[in-house]
């Protein structure tokens, strides 16, 4: 594991072992319930998950900010708190949205790291992140930062964004180019998912009489995130453009058929509502086309694989989207017309 | 397909294996690899696993398969189901196909077959005899479109070897035995990608998607600097090749562009994608991590011509070096509307002929399906 200063250890809280940085300090978690000149962390742990439920970026605010020797430890405590209140709030939503608010802060500090030429060894920090925590080998050249193309994609893909493609991307001899702020934005999700994987793998302590106000709090606070959705009837364009190609006889791809199909199977309609459609196909034998449907629905074959509707890129890249603005940026056709309440 | 056309390409096909063991090899890393073959008229049978030349050979000789094909992935259970196979890594294929290259020669050496009457008859809509529209295309030799998938193959080659900084040593090429060719990289650092991340090097590959942005022209403020030049490296240079055509045209190129404005140039990038720089891969072969692959050194059922590794793509001529049948004289009853030449001898039109055709042209010609043994 990496080895922390008191610097990096603010930055980036999530790489320290909780239990024992707390012992290296000389505290206990019952002192934090119990010793009322400690409230004032639990408070700021609070304010730290809140932050996060909002999708801010949390900002330690003391009185005496100049002090180095109290925002560095505050800093680190009222993360290590903020977890432990998330354990025992046991809440996922607020884990989740604590891992990515807390993956943007790093960020933000990967990022002031790679650029700032003056400290070098704030730079090397974090490449040995990028390195050690994430695998990725990035190396310096000239203002910018290279990484293997194969290292790339297996984070790039993770976003929606046309401007993340490879083929928007300076390539060259197997490398990608990015600049500091896009080099710490290709981890974001997977900071997230470390951190987050980090709090779930983390023991819950019991519960303290200090605490039980704060996660009661929480309880109240993650109300306001759950959502209701409801689902229309109505169908993508590009459903409506295979089953109009279909009822006009031509022929429907490969990749076409197996959309319509996982399409209407994920919403719910049977074998037999579906085989009709393909009766127009050029090369239609009723007793295939039921076999691959049910095939589709993992009614029948080795493994009984149910196969979903596959996302929207996929049917770009198969030249099978029409969008429209009624598509309104969703990500898979299933999404289509679900609205929220 | 009748019992005694079937008959007849099974001993056939036997004949071409025990003649060729030595073409016909398990890959690299054999054990780790699936298997799997068609037979004519049946369907496919997978999750074999085989270790040696030999199992292989025994393979083909008692089960006389159609078509033979092997894994582009590696597992540790080869011959398990596939959720139980445990995959590895996967070898990165391509298929480029001169059906997916559209060129207009196409349409003189295409003629489709009725599938309600059997029918065969140059290319058209409805089946002259019966007028039904379900119909099969078969596409036979040309050489026109033969050198326009070299084309595709060496540009290919060029962008994995450049771009992607492939070593040329672990790029194989073969022709696949109908009318197209297969590249298959080994060892290289693109292995361990899944399904996803290869959608994202096809659209590379096939410069799909591509954004004015990245190209030079900012939505708002477009800036005359930004714009790709011809020595650029990656896809800058050869667009700023396609757009410009040479370095004196490029400062007027970017006044018309600028002036034309960002839609248009969306358009033309995407445009360009399509039929001009963009190398046409089929991206369902690529981006398939469990793919299995037709075997290099076997026949294909569409054509009895075999998969053949060439050391010189440019020098290779699929319908004389893949055609590996016998010669001696089959007497067939073909229908024909096209004239085609395979082994530099010219065959065709016949009109329900009854003819005498050395084996490799009637085998040919019965994997076409228009002609049958007389």
């Amino acid at each position: 594991m990496i080895s922390l200063g008191q610097d990096e250890i603010a930055k980036y809280p999530f790489l320290a072992e909780a239990g024992q940085y707390l012992n290296d300090k000389g505290f206990t978690l019952e002192q934090f319930a119990t010793d009322p000149d400690l409230k004032i962390i639990v408070d700021k742990a609070y304010e730290r998950i809140e932050s996060a439920a909002e999708g801010k970026i949390y900002n330690l605010k003391t009185d005496n900010s100049s002090d180095k020797d109290i925002i560095l430890p505050l800093n680190v405590f009222s993360f290590l708190i903020a977890i432990v209140l998330l354990k025992l709030s046991g809440l996922n939503t607020l884990i989740n949205r604590f891992s990515l608010a807390e993956a943007r802060r790093a960020e933000k500090f990967l990022e002031r790291d790679l650029v700032s030429d003056s400290n070098k060894t704030s730079e090397e920090f974090a490449i040995k992140i990028f390195r050690d925590v994430f695998s990725i080998t990035i190396k310096k050249a000239g203002d910018y930062f290279v990484i293997p193309i194969s290292d790339y994609l297996q984070h790039a893909v993770n976003f929606h964004e046309l401007e993340w493609k490879l083929v928007n991307r300076h390539v060259e001899n197997g490398m990608v180019f990015l600049t500091p702020h896009e080099s710490a934005r290709l981890i974001r999700k997977e900071l997230g998912g470390y951190i987050g994987t980090k709090i779930r793998a983390a023991n819950t302590p019991p519960m303290s009489k200090g605490f039980e106000d704060k996660v009661h709090k929480l309880s109240n606070l993650a109300k306001k995130f759950v959502v209701d959705t409801v689902v229309s009837t109505e169908i993508p364009p590009c459903i409506e453009h295979a089953i109009e190609a279909l009822n006009k006889g031509e022929n429907l791809s490969h990749s076409g058929r197996f959309m319509l199909a996982t399409f209407l199977l994920g919403r719910g309609q049977t074998v037999d509502e579906i085989a009709p459609l393909f009766k127009n196909a050029p090369d239609y034998n009723e007793k295939i086309t039921r076999y691959q449907i049910k095939q589709v629905a993992g009614e029948t074959g080795g493994n009984r694989t149910k196969y979903a509707c596959p996302s929207c890129e996929k049917i770009k890249s198969n030249d099978l989207c029409f969008a429209t603005p009624d598509c309104d940026n969703i990500i898979n056709p299933m999404q289509f017309g679900k609205k929220r309440l | 397909m009748l019992e005694n056309n079937l008959k007849f390409l099974e001993e056939t096909f036997k004949q071409y294996y025990f003649d060729h063991f030595d073409l016909i090899r398990v890959p690299d890393r054999s054990t780790e690899r699936e298997y799997g073959y068609k037979k004519f008229n049946s369907g496919m049978s997978r999750h074999i696993s085989l270790k040696t030349d030999k199992d292989l050979h025994l393979l083909l000789m008692t089960n006389l398969p159609s078509d033979v094909f092997c894994s582009n992935g590696y597992y540790s259970f080869p011959n398990l189901p596939m959720t139980e196979k445990d995959w590895k890594e996967a070898d990165l294929i391509f298929d480029i196909d001169a059906k997916d290259l559209n060129l207009p020669c196409r349409k003189d050496h295409t003629c489709i077959k009725c599938t309600s009457c059997g029918e065969v008859s140059l290319l058209q809509d409805v089946c002259p005899k019966c007028k039904s529209n379900k119909l099969d295309r078969l596409s036979l030799p040309c050489q026109n479109c033969i050198s326009g998938v070299k084309k595709e193959v060496l540009n290919l080659v060029k962008i994995l070897t450049t771009d992607l900084r492939i070593d040329d040593k672990n790029i194989r090429i073969s022709f696949s035995g109908n009318e197209g060719f297969h590249l298959h990289v080994t060892n290289s650092s693109y292995n361990q990608l899944g399904s996803k991340e290869r959608g994202d090097l096809i659209d590379y590959i096939m410069f799909r998607r591509a954004i004015p942005e990245r190209f030079g022209f900012k939505k708002n403020n477009p800036s005359r600097s930004s714009f790709p030049d011809l020595d650029d490296p990656g896809w800058s240079g050869r667009v700023a090749k396609d757009l410009f055509g040479s370095k004196s045209k490029r400062s007027k190129g970017i006044t018309k562009i600028i002036s034309d404005g960002y839609p248009v140039y969306r358009q033309r990038l995407e445009e360009m994608g399509k039929n001009s720089i963009g190398v046409k891969i089929d991206p369902n072969v690529t981006v398939d991590i469990h793919r299995i692959f037709r075997l290099e050194g076997s026949l294909n059922s569409k054509s009895g011509l075999a998969k053949l590794a060439c050391e010189n793509i440019e020098k290779f001529n699929p319908y004389t070096e893949a055609c590996l049948i016998g010669d001696e004289p089959v007497e067939i009853s073909a229908n024909s509307p096209i004239e085609f030449r395979l082994k530099n001898r010219g065959f065709g039109p016949y009109t329900n002929e009854k003819i005498s055709v050395p084996k490799y042209a009637a085998a040919y010609m019965l994997c076409k399906g228009i002609a049958n043994l007389a």
